[in-house]
């Protein structure tokens, strides 16, 4: 039997599996918990959570498209120290790795998150969420802006210290997605979350006006896996030792292994999960299998596999 | 483990039967030992479209009924409507092809703890659950009476052998083709008043459930309604089947119809509010 060594590193935090959730699509955990043992995967990433509880954005907050699903939640959520109370100790009792995903409306709510997270324990990295679509105010989307990228993970880094991981989430509706993640890892960012979610809509054609109550949504699921494996080899490409978490439509183990192969160390598993609970245990298995038939012996190996120089011809 | 989701299982399970039933299609499928755990008001979410489907998303039907003891193990009834490409395509599946299924979910209908009168309100194939529910309801010794609405008489479901658990049934269409002309919930008001009811359960469309709270609201009638929100996943992950709920003390927030329902005590939840900003 091949011995397969199945863990990864994002900056100095260690995961015996490379899959983990995708923020925002398992809750807390606790949702998931049922359908099998939280401790099993590489890591939950939980919901990003705000300073304070929030209501999100109104119904119809969800569309079906082909391949996809556009969503328009808006970060809902309890607020970090309902989050710090709750949420966390349930996780650490669970014995699961834990990925913290902060969202703030200005540069100085992350830093005032990161602050609340500095000295809680059980946390193994923080994802900081510059990427998300679905706020009023598109200027909020940090991601999209290289100044206000950078000030964000800047701000989140001094407050943090040099110990636990940061994460910076970004988004692929930018013109040059590799100036952005150089400019947040010259901040002080680990590693990079990409993809979130891309901006959306559908027109509903009873009502003949947008369908979701947001107008606008973000779209997942495998119609955008394309994009992030792009994404994902275009920032691997110019940036190798950054490690990446690689997202967008991953529901298969072949899915897993394209974005590793692209240049990602991890991939979260997000929408895969709405269709079927046990998704990331099954997409973990079909991954360490195909690793396995493809004549690996580690996870690393195979990091940007799809990067290396061309094979010398035989005469 | 966790409470949440307790109880919820995901299976293959097949299709015993497939019968068109007026608009709506009865499906009977074989879930085993837990037919036993299923309630009435439960859910299911089920895979459509098949393998290389590009429908990714489960779809959520209600349990109509469930039975334990039958010949091919437990199973349990949907009554499907086939409006959209899911739907129609579970429709389509016919005797001993096979699903992925999680089940049960949700919150259940409460039952009293004695005999008491139960009014039984369901619009369009809403009503299917109230069905079993009333058989349960029946078996508790509580006079069951039930009304069912819709726009027209093919939209109207109501069983034969169903009838056989409530004291009487009385049906209402808009365009008169069935029963009595005008809205199921135009009688409730005069119900509550002449019969000593102490429970309103309710199945249908939200704008039925609203109007049912406006009439229950301030008497000592309890309104326990199956609410009906879009859901992509049914187990609570994705937030994007929320209702505005207030607590005892007046806070409002956004629960998951999927886990803090579908069946909810209808004076708590902000009609008002559906589909607005908080």
């Amino acid at each position: 039997m091949t011995v397969l060594d199945f863990s990864t590193t994002l900056g100095n935090a260690w995961f015996p599996a490379p899959t983990f959730t995708a923020s925002g699509c398992a809750s807390s955990g606790r949702e998931l918990a049922q359908f099998f043992d939280l401790k099993d995967m590489g890591a939950v990433v939980t919901k990003s959570v705000m300073m304070k509880a929030r209501t999100g954005r109104p119904t119809p907050r969800m569309a079906e498209t082909p391949s996809g699903m556009l969503n328009s939640i808006g970060l809902q959520g309890p607020g970090i120290d309902a989050f710090l109370a709750k949420d966390i100790p349930y996780l650490v009792e669970q014995k699961a790795r834990v990925i913290v995903s902060i969202a703030g409306e200005t540069i100085e709510e992350y830093s005032t998150l990161a602050r609340k997270l500095r000295s809680v324990s059980g946390i193994s990295a923080i994802e900081v969420n510059i990427s998300c679509p679905n706020v009023e105010n598109r200027g909020l989307v940090f991601a999209c802006d290289p100044e206000a990228s950078r000030r964000v993970i800047d701000g989140v880094r001094r407050t943090i210290g040099g110990e636990l991981p940061i994460i910076a989430k970004l988004s692929p509706d930018v013109t040059d997605l590799v100036a952005i993640a150089r400019g947040v890892v010259d901040s002080g960012a680990d590693g990079l979350a990409l993809i979130n979610t891309v901006l959306g809509m559908v027109i509903n054609l009873d009502t003949m006006r947008p369908h979701l109550g947001g107008k606008t949504g973000g779209l997942s699921g495998p119609a955008i896996r394309p994009v992030a494996v792009r994404a994902i080899y275009q920032v691997h490409a110019a940036m190798p030792q950054t490690p990446i978490l690689g997202m967008g439509g991953v529901s298969s183990g072949r899915d897993a292994l394209e974005m590793i192969a692209a240049g990602a160390s991890g991939v979260s598993i997000g929408t895969a999960s709405f269709g079927n609970p046990t998704a990331i245990m099954t997409i973990q298995n079909e991954l360490k299998d195909l690793i396995i038939a493809k004549g690996f012996t580690s996870l690393r190996q195979v990091i940007g596999y799809a990067h290396r120089p061309d094979e010398a011809k035989d005469e | 483990m966790s409470t949440i989701n307790k109880n919820a299982t995901q299976i293959v399970a097949t299709v015993v039967s497939n019968k068109r039933v007026g608009q709506y299609h009865q499906l009977i499928i074989n879930i085993g030992e837990l037919a036993a755990l299923c309630k009435p008001g439960n859910f299911v979410a089920i895979n459509v479209g098949g393998e290389n489907s590009r429908m990714i998303l489960r779809r959520a039907f209600a349990i109509s009924r469930v039975s334990t003891n039958t010949i091919s193990g437990g199973t349990l009834e949907l009554i499907v409507a086939p409006h959209g490409q899911g739907s129609r395509w579970l429709c389509s599946q016919s005797e001993g092809s096979t699903l992925d299924i999680v089940v049960p979910l949700g919150t259940a209908f409460g039952i009293p703890t004695e005999p008491v009168q139960a009014l039984l309100v369901g619009g369009g194939y809403g009503s299917a659950p109230l069905f079993g529910l009333a058989e349960v309801l029946n078996a508790k010794g509580c006079r069951v009476d039930m009304l069912l609405g819709a726009s027209t008489a093919s939209k109207i479901y109501a069983p034969m052998e169903g009838k056989r658990a409530v004291n009487s049934l009385r049906i209402y269409t808009e365009d008169g083709s069935m029963g009595q002309s005008g809205r199921v919930t135009e009688p409730i008001k005069a119900l509550i008043e002449d019969m000593n009811i102490a429970v309103i359960y309710s199945c249908g469309p939200m704008a039925m459930l609203s109007a049912i709270d406006a009439i229950t609201r301030g008497t000592h009638v309890v309104h326990q309604c199956a609410v009906e929100e879009s859901m992509a996943c049914g187990i609570g992950i994705c937030m994007t089947c929320v209702l505005p709920v207030a607590d005892e003390s007046g806070n409002i927030f956004m629960l998951r119809s999927c886990i803090d329902g579908p069946v909810m005590d209808g004076s708590f939840v902000q009609w008002d509010k559906v589909g607005e900003v908080l």
